[in-house]
């Protein structure tokens, strides 16, 4: 064994033999000594897993229908590419939040919270998760009270884009809930969508990768290098596709 | 309570670069070496499989190799007026994590700094007299010169396979490379990488503007290699997803594919990952350590006894380790007096956006080392009398990858969401140019680092207290620079030029650089430095302290180049020096 999880017993000027050694797909981590070999073994990475987009991880089907429309109101569909509902933006958001960004896993989450300046960052106590799920609450009841009782996916698009620019430049406030906070994240979530391999279930078909002449997820462009100034046709590969 | 290991001869905190290469150095010496390590191992074949590392969202983005700020964290404040405030996630720096540290994720620019750089104040005085360097800047010179340290450079080069073109030769200008520079001892170990058009666009600028362009000096090699210790590393690909990424093609020069795989058979070589030092151990009369105490992953406490302890964790992270231990004076800003933290610098950056409607740049062709770059308006490449500033930057253009996550640029005044948004990031992206500085970083009395009276880390310590702030000297510095940067873009008649704004508060929010230099600094003057010439702990002289947090200020360059040359440096001081007469090798 390459590894021992207990350093006390590792017998020292000793050439310990092979052995696995990484936590086998697990992100578990674990202590482990290693002397006299690399610790490699088969199977010992940590691959990626599709989302699975057949199914709602984290949204309720209310939130989804409010999700889908203001992704698409960020990201408008036009005649040259899809919007930001039919890339999947909100299936990407949905895996976000159900998982370690939805609950700020490796962020520093000690108290005290205090307000600071913008030089220091967030400081919110509030989870990504929280933000969304109390955002949306807030958002149905601000639209309900001054829409004549509408969520936000039945308004016109002026209406819907009105509210946003409103929470981007905090002149429509949200009960109970930073509208800045939620509109930042929105954002940042929905370009994440738009752009990051189709294996998180948005950039649909790389539609966000054809939009800007990205092609994907190569590893050697080196026949390219000299090809100054030139439209190369490169064709456009994910993560996804080459599971 | 603790249960104690059997004694080694030496101590490692920390497996990134300067750990590994003092533990192969002193492994061949004949020691036993313990290197400690906070993360995971990592290894080329599993850990950066080029099956699936081309994900921009998992390593760019989530950062998945980076130290998450839950495993420990700094507070932050811009000035001591303000109460600091805990960096909840990490943005203005990305410090590694596990086997190989930032070496993993770097993106590999090798520089040497430039002679007058390590006899900075002397040098300035000399040439411009007494008086004229601004009075609230601490600058000092080093205490070893450039001469000095280009045998353990070229050292350093040839462990990764460094790619370049020398422009000072053995006493010789050479065409093509930087004349600026140093005078080298050897040709780099392999050649340039090819530029693509936006680097040969700005090299051409450059120098239809009298400028002296030359290729980024590379850790992203251009062509296979074979270094001193037999291990072979290929050839780069061009593939983007190289800085903030582990490469999956053995390119990139990193601990993994230079050392490692010959240090880790060696029978006197042991590491011990997702294990954290918790503090370097003193004598009764605090003058020598005896050890560390580690954490390993289950929560038990170890003593490792050991004759030599090296800290060669992050910068900033051995000044923590130096405070939590009680290695050295802590600075007082107040008073001016004590070291360990005094004089924290960093990276001082501006330059110009150009756009264009007629070209195609094709950023995804890219690496993290890729580019033309001049020197002309670094260090005191230039005059400096009537500027009203000291200090300067290398001037580049380098195309890392156009990931579009990260790379989206549009024109001020384009809405961020939206119809025009999304049009805007359609017709730009093919079409845009950065000319980037990157800029030295002098020192001030409320600039440095201490322990945080209120936040604790997971096991309990104080965090470590970073007060930082641009001053005055550096933007003015980045300002003139920024400008030098417009006029040679102008040249190339863009549709549009947008030139950064004059630097505001640091912030520690938006990504800028993780050259996070100072807060243990090495000099001369026990009174003005924490560790001597050799990078030997002043007060405790069985401790060496490894990497940036040494430097007395910080150069116009990525580190990472002078950090492998001094530890090089510091290794055949411990092996020359210090084993047949252990104790202080510079006597105060």
């Amino acid at each position: 064994m390459s590894k021992d999880s207990n350093p006390g017993s590792r017998s020292r000027r000793r050439v310990l033999g092979a052995g696995a050694a990484l936590a086998a797909l697990s992100t578990a981590v674990r202590a482990e000594t290693v002397t006299g070999k690399l610790p490699w073994s088969p199977g010992a990475n940590s691959a990626p897993h599709p989302l699975d987009t057949s199914v709602w991880h984290f949204f309720t089907p209310e939130e989804v229908t409010a999700v889908e429309a203001l992704v698409e109101r960020l990201i408008p569909t036009d005649p040259k590419t899809p919007g930001g509902k039919d890339a999947g933006c909100a299936n990407f958001i949905d895996g976000q939040l159900a998982g370690p960004f939805g609950s700020s896993e490796g962020m520093y989450m000690e108290g005290p919270f205090e307000k600071g300046t913008p030089q220091q960052g967030s400081q919110a106590e509030a989870r990504p998760a929280q933000i969304y799920r109390a955002g949306l609450k807030a958002l149905d009841a601000y639209t309900r009270a001054h829409f004549a009782g509408k969520t936000y996916a039945a308004l016109s698009a002026a209406d819907q884009d009105a509210v946003l620019t409103g929470l981007e430049h905090t002149t429509i406030a949200l009960e109970g809930v930073d509208g800045k906070r939620f509109f930042e994240l929105l954002l940042q979530n929905t370009i994440e969508g738009f752009f990051a391999d189709p294996l998180y279930g948005g950039n649909r078909n790389m539609v966000g990768w054809k939009m800007v002449g990205f092609p994907g997820a190569h590893y050697d462009n080196r026949e390219y290098v000299d090809m100054h100034n030139r439209k190369l046709d490169i064709p456009f590969v994910s993560i996804l596709s080459k599971l | 309570m603790s249960r104690k290991l059997p004694a080694t001869d030496v101590a490692i905190i920390g497996l990134g670069w300067t750990g590994a290469i003092l533990a192969e150095q002193l492994t061949r010496a004949g020691l036993d070496v313990i290197a400690i390590e906070r993360g995971p191992w990592r290894n080329t074949s599993t850990d950066f499989p080029t099956t699936y590392v081309q994900d921009e969202l998992r390593y760019a983005i989530r950062n998945d190799l980076f130290q998450q700020a839950s495993q420990g964290t700094l507070t932050f404040r811009n000035n001591s007026r303000q109460s600091a405030l805990p960096i909840r996630q990490f943005g203005s720096f990305l410090p590694g994590n596990g086997v190989g540290g930032a070496g993993v994720h770097w993106n590999g620019h090798t520089w040497r700094f430039l002679p007058t750089d390590f006899v900075l104040k002397s040098h300035l005085e000399s040439r411009y007299g007494k008086g004229f360097i601004p009075s609230d800047l601490s600058v000092q010179d080093w205490g070893i010169t450039f001469d000095e340290l280009e045998p353990y450079y070229d050292k350093f080069d040839k462990l990764c396979g460094i790619s370049g073109k020398a422009g000072h030769l053995k006493g010789q200008i050479q065409a093509g490379g930087n004349p600026f520079e140093g005078s080298r001892s050897s040709e780099y170990p392999t050649p340039p990488m090819r530029q693509t058009y936006g680097p040969t666009l700005f090299a051409q600028a450059a120098a239809s503007l009298g400028y002296h362009p030359f290729p980024l000096p590379s850790a992203n090699i251009s062509q296979a290699y074979t270094n001193p210790l037999g291990v072979r590393l290929g050839p780069c690909t061009y593939c983007g997803f190289c800085e903030r990424f582990g490469c999956g093609n053995y390119s990139k020069a990193s601990p993994q594919t230079t050392v490692l795989p010959v240090l880790i058979r060696r029978p006197n070589f042991t590491a011990q990952t997702n294990s954290e030092v918790l503090k370097i151990n003193l004598s009764r009369d605090g003058k020598r350590a005896t050890g560390v105490t580690y954490v390993d992953s289950s929560g038990e406490i170890w003593e490792q006894p050991a004759e030599l302890v090296l800290i060669c964790g992050f910068a900033y992270n051995c000044v923590h380790m130096m405070l939590v231990s009680g290695i050295g004076k802590p600075y007082d800003p107040v008073t001016g007096k004590g070291v360990v933290g005094r004089n924290y610098t960093y990276q001082t950056s501006s330059g110009s956006t150009l756009f264009f409607d007629d070209k195609l740049f094709n950023p995804f062709i890219g690496s993290g080392a890729l580019g033309m770059t001049m020197d002309d308006f670094n260090g005191d490449n230039f005059d400096h009398a009537k500027v009203g500033f000291v200090g300067g930057a290398s001037i580049t253009t380098s195309i890392t990858g156009g990931r579009p996550i990260g790379h989206r640029p549009v024109p001020p005044g384009t809405p961020r969401w939206g119809a025009a948004w999304k049009s805007a990031t359609r017709d730009n992206y093919q079409g845009v140019l950065g000319i980037g500085s990157q800029g030295s970083s002098y020192p001030v009395r409320d600039a440095y680092l201490d322990l945080d009276p209120t936040y604790k880390d997971p096991h309990g310590r104080p965090l470590l207290r970073m007060t930082f702030d641009f001053n005055a000297n550096d933007a003015k510095m980045a300002a003139y620079v920024a400008a030098k940067t417009a006029e040679i873009g102008r040249s190339l008649k863009p549709k549009q030029i947008v030139t950064s704004p004059p630097l505001g508060p640091y912030s520690i929010v938006p990504y800028q650089s993780t050259h996070n230099t100072g807060g243990a600094i090495m000099g001369a003057d026990p009174s003005t430095s924490a560790v001597n010439r050799y990078l030997q702990s002043w007060d405790v002289s069985n401790v060496f302290v490894m990497g940036a947090a040494v430097f007395p200020q910080n150069a116009g360059y990525n580190p990472t180049g002078t950090v492998g040359a001094l530890a090089y440096w510091t290794a055949e001081a411990i092996i020359n020096r210090y084993l047949r007469d252990p104790g202080p090798l510079v006597h105060a």
